[in-house]
């Protein structure tokens, strides 16, 4: 009981060593501590829409299953970020990239790096439920089967794992083949969350997940990725501090497309560095 | 007594209602025109109109003459058109909606060319057609050449269908295939062309009504030829039902006026039967959407 | 795997591309083969002749290839049909938009759509069997062929296609526009003529030049209901022959390549086309230029 306290107590230490922006950092070392691995590392991040210079100079760095919480103002550039890391943009016309983003340790923004793999792993949720006007067996095996598997038997078990983790299974294994657009607006995002897990995913995006529904059904997803955080990494954008404070375990805080400050959540709301910080989280912003 | 202002304010309303009763009129007119149009052909065709003039062939005598052949024509013919029109109509909307960069110029010429095609006369097509088809391309009077040439005619139609129902894939959609590393294509296949179905269903079903319904291109191709047998391929030579109702209407007897008629309600059951299929497939995909 | 899924990526989009340039590749074949033949025709008749002559005679020995019969008669088809189609077809546009309710509407727009939907053929049938024979009752030194007749059926044929353009167009405009106005205590048709109809002159004036171009570009009626003798004359109750009126007579012979015949037929569709595509690219133009934005 006391080692285990302990323990946690190092390993938070660790962590808020690790996490300051831009420190130099000990690779060997992060490779070998088996948890605390860097799983993300962006740097010096521009990125343009057109003439919209949306991201400045952006750096941070993405801990292996960590929760992360992008916070800021509406326009600051969060989604905008958190859509270079998978490549996303690339739907949009005219934008400009630079920078690397280092996916363990590999720059996920070369030319040669292949989206499809890249999207594999790094699975994204988006604000509003998506999901496909199918099933929703359809819709948790629309990406394994589209990725090339056939074998039903493999599909099945994809589907029940895939909502387990979702936390969805007990709530729909009796209409499976049902639409998916007759479940609650929490039940369709929970969906959507099974749809991306069933592509066995290693880093999870959320853009403001739970923006669009309400308290009970946010509750149970952030009950969700506590479950989550074990096996994924997990970025989240939230307009809510209380979430950012209740489930993250890391915060980064974006202004006007640049990171003013990013650190240990605990840290980053209880003694903020920049002034700037704290006038956002004490809601003085405007 | 009445103040100016309550005269006015009843000057105003009396014009209202008068425009309101002419703009109804305009309405009911039209419907009167429909109804006038369907009572003169159901009452000249209806008496001519058996199973026998449906499997005869065309013939100088009027108690004779049948539309086995252009029937037969008609089906051949359309049943081509779909096969072309459709796929180069879908997929060439696409390619604008999906594939082309909106602010390009060569995205913009293709736009506005399919806006000019769409308002070109149905026969300067039939001359196209005549010129490349029949001649350039040797396919003579062939149904190939007729399919081909109403395929260009429609092709505009069922593009700017087919766009405006792929404008309405909610884009949170198409977002959530890509992220989860599925191709374009595959996306279009998955999400984009199912959730466009019912608007491309309806908006292809309009084209191919509209060249099922076409004389003139035809006509100007050469197939408007006395044709007293069923065509086997996609080589014969062939005539189609406008056509072949237009040859009657042209004849000064009455006795042929009315099989004429008769041949105009065989195509408006066809017409109007393709028109329910679209109706009912339409319902069905929306019902399985949600 | 993933370099065959991209392969299979680059060959569709080209497909796709290959799809698209056909619409490109059927407006250059219309033009070459148009004015291609056009040329050669040209090379024997004086293009001034085509245009100022004012008889028509390119099969009949002496032959005589003045234009102008055939473009009077088209002229006066699209001018008399738009005397129904126009007026008829704004007025269902208004009555759709500002007067009617949803229920009237469900009702009125398929009948629309079904008179819009009805092939050309049986308008002409209609304007042969039915309406020649009213207007010769009434008008008793009317031709069974005549401009009337064929003007009456392409008008009803094309009003539907101005109502909806117009209806598209009113209905665009936010209810708040009009709700202001009733607030201020407006009748119906106050709003209706003082702004609705100004903020949609553009596409009013639009949908009047296309049902016009569409009008002159219609063939199957003027063939069966408005004659096939290309005099010069005015008259509406008398048989003419309009541009594409001659091109179907024309067709129906047996007429080989190289001949005169042939050419005369490609002169001819390429001055409908040249017509047509100038109306159109005028609509285009209108609806361009100061388009109303809310
Ligand atoms: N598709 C786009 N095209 C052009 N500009 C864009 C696009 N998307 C976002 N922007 C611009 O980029 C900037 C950052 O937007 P972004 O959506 O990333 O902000 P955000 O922090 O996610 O805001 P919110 O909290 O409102 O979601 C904004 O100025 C926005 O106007
Ligand atoms: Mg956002």
């Amino acid at each position: 009981m006391i080692e285990q306290e302990e323990n946690k107590q190092q390993k938070n230490d660790r962590i808020k060593s690790r996490l300051i922006l831009n420190k130099p950092k000990n690779n060997e070392e992060s490779i070998n501590t088996s948890k605390e691995n860097i799983k993300i590392e962006c740097k010096d991040i521009d990125f343009h829409y057109g003439t919209n210079h949306a991201l400045k100079n952006v750096n941070l760095q993405i801990m292996e299953n960590r929760i992360t919480a992008l916070i800021g103002p509406s326009g600051c550039g969060k989604s905008t970020f958190i859509r270079t890391i998978n490549r996303m943009y690339e739907h949009v016309v005219d934008t400009k990239i630079e920078g690397t983003i280092h996916l363990d340790k590999e720059n996920v923004l070369a030319p040669d790096y292949d989206v499809t793999e890249l999207r594999k792993k790094v699975g994204m949720v988006f604000q509003k439920p998506n999901p496909f006007p199918k099933s929703i067996y359809e819709n948790v095996i629309y990406g394994p089967r589209k990725h090339g598997l056939k074998n039903k038997g493999q599909l099945d078990l994809i589907v029940e794992r895939s909502l387990k983790k979702a936390a969805l299974w007990d709530e729909v294994k009796d209409r499976l083949h049902t639409s998916a657009l007759g479940l609650s607006g929490g039940q369709q995002q929970r969906l959507c969350i099974a749809r991306c897990l069933a592509v066995d995913p290693e880093v999870l995006l959320m853009d403001e997940p739970t923006s669009a529904l309400d308290p009970i059904a946010t509750l149970k997803i952030e009950d969700l990725f506590q479950a989550l955080r074990e096996e994924y990494t997990i970025v989240i954008v939230t307009h809510s501090m209380q979430q950012a404070a209740r489930i993250s375990d890391n915060t980064a805080f974006f202004l006007n497309g640049e990171i003013i400050e990013s650190g240990l959540t605990d840290d980053l709301f209880t003694k903020p560095k920049d002034s700037r910080t704290e006038d956002y989280i004490t809601g003085r912003f405007s | 007594m009445e103040t100016f202002q309550q005269k006015n304010i009843r000057k105003r309303k009396l014009k209202n209602s008068i425009l309101h009763i002419v703009l109804a009129s305009i309405i009911v007119f039209s419907i009167i025109m429909l109804l006038l149009l369907l009572y003169q052909v159901f009452s000249e065709g209806l008496s001519r109109l058996s199973w026998s003039f449906i499997t005869s062939m065309p013939s100088r005598f009027p108690d004779r003459a049948g539309i086995a052949s252009a029937l037969a024509g008609s089906i051949w013919t359309i049943g081509l058109t779909i096969i072309f029109s459709v796929p180069l109509g879908v997929g060439t909307a696409l390619y604008l909606e999906e594939y082309a960069n909106q602010k390009s110029w060569w995205t913009k010429l293709l736009q506005l060319n399919i806006a000019n095609l769409a308002g070109v006369p149905s026969i300067v097509y039939g001359m196209l057609g005549l010129a490349v088809f029949v001649k350039f391309l040797h396919f003579n009077r062939s149904i190939l050449a007729g399919a081909l040439t109403l395929t260009l005619l429609i092709l505009p139609v069922i593009i700017v269908a087919s766009q405006e129902a792929i404008k309405s894939v909610p884009s949170p959609l198409k977002e959530g295939s890509y992220a989860l590393g599925v191709s374009k294509w595959q996306t279009i296949v998955g999400v984009i062309v199912p959730y466009a179905a019912p608007g491309i269903l309806t908006g292809s079903i309009l084209a191919v009504s509209r060249a099922m319904g076409e004389a003139a291109p035809l006509i100007m191709i050469g197939a408007a030829g006395y044709i007293s047998f069923l065509p086997k391929s996609p080589l014969d030579s062939f005539t189609v039902l406008p056509i072949q109702i237009f040859n009657w209407t042209s004849r000064p007897q009455a006795e042929f006026a009315e099989i004429a008629a008769a041949g105009i309600i065989v195509l408006l059951v066809l017409l109007l039967s393709m028109n329910a299929i679209a109706i009912v497939l339409r319902n069905k995909y929306q019902n399985r959407m949600d | 795997m993933n370099k065959k899924i991209k392969q299979k990526e680059f060959i569709i989009e080209k497909t796709l591309l290959l799809f698209a340039g056909i619409t490109i590749i059927t407006t250059i074949a219309i033009i070459l083969t148009l004015f291609g033949e056009s040329f050669l025709f040209f090379r024997e008749i004086p293009i001034w002749d085509f245009l100022t002559g004012t008889t028509w005679a390119p099969t009949l020995k002496p032959r005589s290839f003045g234009v102008l019969p055939l473009l009077v008669g088209t002229l006066m088809v699209a001018l008399f049909s738009s005397i129904i189609s126009l007026p008829l077809g704004l007025g269902s546009a208004i009555y759709l938009s500002e007067y009617s309710n949803k229920k009237a509407r469900k009702v009125i727009k398929p009948i629309l759509e079904l008179l819009a939907g009805i092939p050309s053929i049986v308008y002409g049938f209609f304007a042969l069997t039915f309406i020649t024979p009213i207007i010769k009752q009434i008008l008793p030194q009317t031709e069974i062929f005549n401009v009337a007749s064929a003007s009456i059926a392409i008008g009803i044929m094309t009003l539907p296609m101005v109502a909806s353009l117009c209806e598209d167009a009113m209905m665009a405009i936010p209810d708040s526009v009009r709700n202001g106005a009733y607030a201020l205590g407006s009748t119906k048709m106050e709003v209706a003529l003082k702004i609705i109809l100004p903020s949609t002159a553009t596409s009013i004036a639009s949908a009047f030049v296309l049902a016009i171009s569409r009008a002159i570009g219609e063939t199957m009626i003027v063939a069966i209901a408005a004659g096939q003798s290309p005099m010069l004359n005015f008259n509406p109750l008398a048989s003419i022959q309009t541009m594409t009126g001659f091109m179907v007579n024309l067709s129906l012979g047996d007429i080989q390549q190289g001949t005169i015949e042939y050419k005369t037929l490609f002169a001819v569709g390429a001055m409908l086309f040249m017509i047509t595509l100038i109306m159109n690219l005028i609509a285009k133009g209108i609806l361009h230029r100061n388009k109303v934005r809310y």
